[in-house]
């Protein structure tokens, strides 16, 4: 940097704790006027703890922040607005039923009479300004994640914000809305606004940024110029060595022709009555993955309910090892062999509960005598798990104390430990670290080679890629197409999922 | 830390309440002496807490139960008056029948009408899924104007013509476990119960589902157990003990039915529940506070020619700072100075 230009904004010595968990221990970050910055590291690393603090949604333990060299004192996200910082969090805080222009004005409207239609010019010219295409007119809840998106960048343009956090803001995207997105920032540093990209994704970190400050454990471990360093020195400072894939072995291990899960024409309504599986059917053969990519929203959630056996189908027909499991429950489900790691770990533990109960609440019949917990099967179930699947936790330990990895370890042992014929597995390393993601990666091949016949759900499309024989795609409650994983490209997926037919 | 919060919330009611014990002309050492230290300094006071205490471990028993099922019983009056007035129908006919029959009859009439007066609750609840918090309410005043109904009308002393049914044979009387005290076997029994219920909560198969569906009904249901079903049988459960509890204060203390029969047992049930964490275990120090506290603003009132209502005033105020220090610990206050 040169000694003369006045960073937008200079973070120094940050600190923040969280019970006895270090986010931040130190942390320097400096943010030149009019760059594109990444802040990479992997989930947990604290970036976006970093930014929360920024933003003032977190206070700092300790440390200072100057915008444009000038000390602030940021304890909320109103302070933050007014030294010019936006922020466009992975929730977005949108009033659904209002219009854009509504939403983007919502809370500066100054005088008491709002003219609706100055304010849409003004909204329309920012949006064209920057390349955002969107209607000012248009409802909030008829608009795609991606739209909403837009509409989240506008307010903080809209509030003069010159600093403009993005965080993770490609995680909901499909390829095609990610360049476009690319596109506005790039029209963003040409007027001077300093961006903070957020991400995990190397690729794209190479493709749009202009520095980039990676983050481990809390710390920096290195700030340096894109076009200065490779994708492979990142992955490193990133994980602190060189990532290793999972290696999935290319034949198909035991591909068995019959399958072992089939849905055929299944209907199902989501949880505000509307259809969310439309006449969806699919198999799944003994001995293979099928991946199922889509956008968020498309029914993946209600696929896996439905599959798990707490969600009833409306019509259609579900079976596992030709056993008709339709509309059974969940305990006749798992009876009849399906495995069910769900989509959001917490919703299938009990958190105040021990670790070694929540192993044990599936199959709780089979820990218990006349009635009583045999506790000390109970405990010793617990222990060989724990050990099997080297799981950092005690069996009396309340599951909520463990760390995302642990509780997804936890449930994957629960689950595997058995030999399920059929998994259904949704979202299976969401904010997992590398070594918990490779762990659990792992052993999913490894249960495919044991023949388990297994539905992987994922947003992450680097993950469907990798781990599936075959890739379904799907789009508003349908199964677009499958693809053989040869064939699958991430264009191809993106074009399938943004709803094109080929 | 659990020790030294109960210490806490005395000296706060201390600092809160002492104005009005200043204004009624007396001393507010000497007051907080007789509220918690008097009752226990003699043998017959102290049993009379336990006497106090034998109805609220049952109540107390009853919301925790409840509440850690997820069943938000708030009708624990209204079981405890049902069962109340099933024991005095039972106790009223048993005349010719032995003490080893006729108790036990006595009270499991009791403990069946608890369930029955839950029952339609909590099936609305589990079959429809209306809220049984106002159901649960609303029955409550159907109960005490039961009640109402009965000492007014059929059950009307014959001889006094207060409204107060006449006694229950002698055989359905719970026998007495201090000569001479009103300390009876229903004591007794209550501990039993929330021994046995502690055991099943935390040791059996049916405890940890119950504990679970309470806890996280959707990861209850995710995992097989049947959320409904369970529920019904915590909300039996808990009206069953609260049945119990109104049995137990006509067989064991008043020997007939009266309006006050109650007198909010099954609401203070609520706040013993609360204090206790839903811990079975810890109903048992709280129902004895509370029945400390009980005896106290009685004896207060006595001693220092205070109006009653101040005891009861300074028993609120205990209530409801235990209850915000028992909250308020999870938050600590951080003093900032504005920046210019």
């Amino acid at each position: 940097m040169t000694t003369d230009e006045v960073p937008a904004v200079r973070m120094r010595g940050i600190w923040k704790r969280f019970g006895t968990v270090v986010a931040n221990r130190g942390v320097d970050f400096d943010l030149r006027p009019g760059e594109i910055h990444a802040l990479l590291g992997e989930n947990g690393a604290g970036k976006s703890t970093l930014m929360r603090i920024l933003y003032g949604l977190y206070r700092a333990d300790a440390g200072t922040i100057a915008v444009n060299g000038a000390p602030a004192t940021i304890r909320s996200p109103h302070d933050a607005i007014a030294h010019g910082i936006g922020m466009v969090t992975q929730h977005f805080a949108l009033v659904s039923p209002m219009t854009v222009t509504e939403n983007v004005i919502l809370g500066c409207d100054q005088r008491i009479r709002l003219d609706l239609k100055a304010a849409q010019q003004q909204v329309s010219a920012a949006a064209d300004r920057v390349g955002l295409s969107i209607d000012p007119r248009a409802l909030v809840k008829d608009l795609s994640v991606g739209q909403r998106q837009r509409v989240e960048i506008l307010k903080a343009l809209y509030r003069q914000a010159r600093v403009l956090i993005l965080d993770e803001p490609t995680a909901v995207l499909v390829p095609q809305e990610v360049e476009q997105l690319f596109a506005t920032l790039r029209r963003l540093r040409q007027e001077g606004v300093s961006v903070v990209f957020i991400s995990h994704k190397l690729h794209e970190v190479m493709q749009i940024t202009d520095r980039v400050t990676v983050m481990r454990a809390g710390e920096v471990v290195g700030a340096a110029e894109t076009s200065r360093v490779t994708p492979t020195d990142l992955a490193r400072m990133m994980v602190g060595r060189p990532t290793i894939g999972v290696i999935k072995p290319r034949t198909i291990s035991a591909a068995q022709p019959q399958a072992a899960l089939q849905l055929e024409g299944v209907s199902a309504r989501n949880n505000k009555g509307l259809p969310a599986l439309r006449n969806l059917s699919l198999e799944v053969r003994a001995g293979e993955i099928l991946g199922v990519a889509g956008v968020a929203g498309n029914g993946q959630t209600e696929l896996a309910q439905v599959i798990e056996g707490v969600r009833p189908v409306t019509s259609g027909r579900l079976l596992v090892c030709g056993q008709d499991i339709t509309n059974a429950g969940p305990r006749r489900a798992m009876d009849a062999g399906v495995g069910r790691i769900p989509e959001d770990r917490h919703e299938s533990v009990v958190g105040a509960m021990s670790v070694a109960y929540n192993m044990a609440l599936e199959h709780l019949d089979e820990f218990t005598r006349s009635g009583l917990i045999d506790r000390r099967r109970l405990r010793q179930h617990a222990e060989r798990l724990i050990g099997q699947y080297q799981i950092r936790a005690r069996p009396d330990d309340p599951i909520r104390t463990l760390s995302g990895g642990n509780m997804q370890k936890v449930i994957l042992a629960r689950v595997l430990d058995r030999n399920p014929r059929v998994i259904v597995v949704s979202q299976p390393t969401r904010g997992l670290d590398v070594a918990a993601t490779e762990y659990v990666r792992g052993k999913l091949v490894e249960q495919r080679q044991k023949g388990a016949a297994i539905l992987l759900i994922s947003e992450d499309l680097d993950e469907i890629l990798e781990l599936s024989d075959r890739i379904a795609v799907i789009y508003e409650g349908e199964i677009r197409q499958i693809l053989d994983a040869g064939e699958a490209t991430l264009e191809a997926l993106g074009l399938l999922m943004a709803g094109l037919r080929r | 830390m659990r020790v030294i919060l109960p210490i806490l919330a005395v000296i706060i009611t201390f600092a809160l309440t002492s104005a009005l014990v200043l204004m009624v002309g007396a001393s507010p050492l000497e007051a907080y002496y007789h509220f918690l230290v008097e009752p226990l300094s003699s043998r017959v006071s102290a049993v009379e807490v336990l006497v106090k205490a034998t109805p609220l471990l049952l109540t107390g028993a009853a919301v925790a139960v409840a509440f850690s099922g997820g069943f938000w019983n708030i009708g624990a009056e209204g079981q405890f008056l049902a069962g109340a007035v099933a024991a005095t129908a039972i106790g009223l006919n048993m005349h010719s029948l032995p003490p080893a029959v006729a108790v036990p009859l006595t009270l499991i009439g009791g403990v069946a009408a608890g369930m029955a007066w839950v029952a339609t609750p909590a099936l609305m609840k589990t079959r429809l899924g209306i809220d049984e918090v106002v159901t649960t309410l609303l029955l409550n005043s159907v109960a005490l104007l039961a009640v109402s109904a009965l000492l007014n009308g059929p059950w009307r002393d014959p001889i006094s013509q207060w409204p107060q049914s006449p006694d229950i044979a002698a055989a359905a009387i719970l026998p007495k476990l201090i000569p001479r005290s009103r300390l009876h076997l229903g004591f007794l029994l209550a501990i039993l119960v929330v021994a046995a219920l502690g055991f099943v909560l935390s040791r059996t198969a049916f405890g940890v589902r119950l504990r679970a569906a309470g806890m996280e009904p959707d990861a209850a249901r995710f995992a097989g157990i049947q959320v409904g079903r369970v529920m019904l049988t915590t909300a039996l459960l808990s009206g069953g003990i609260a049945g119990l509890a109104g049995a137990i204060e006509v067989a064991g203390i008043h020997y007939h039915l009266i309006e006050a029969i109650s007198g909010g047992h099954g609401y203070t049930g609520i706040v013993i529940a609360t204090l206790s964490g839903l811990n079975p275990w810890a109903v048992v120090p709280a129902a004895l506070f509370i029945g400390l506290i009980d005896t106290g603003s009685q004896t207060v009132s006595r001693a220092l020619g205070v109006p009653v209502y101040l005891g009861e005033v300074i028993q609120a105020t205990l209530l409801l700072v235990t209850l915000a220090v028992l909250l308020l610990q999870h938050y600590r206050i951080r003093w900032e100075r504005r920046a210019a």
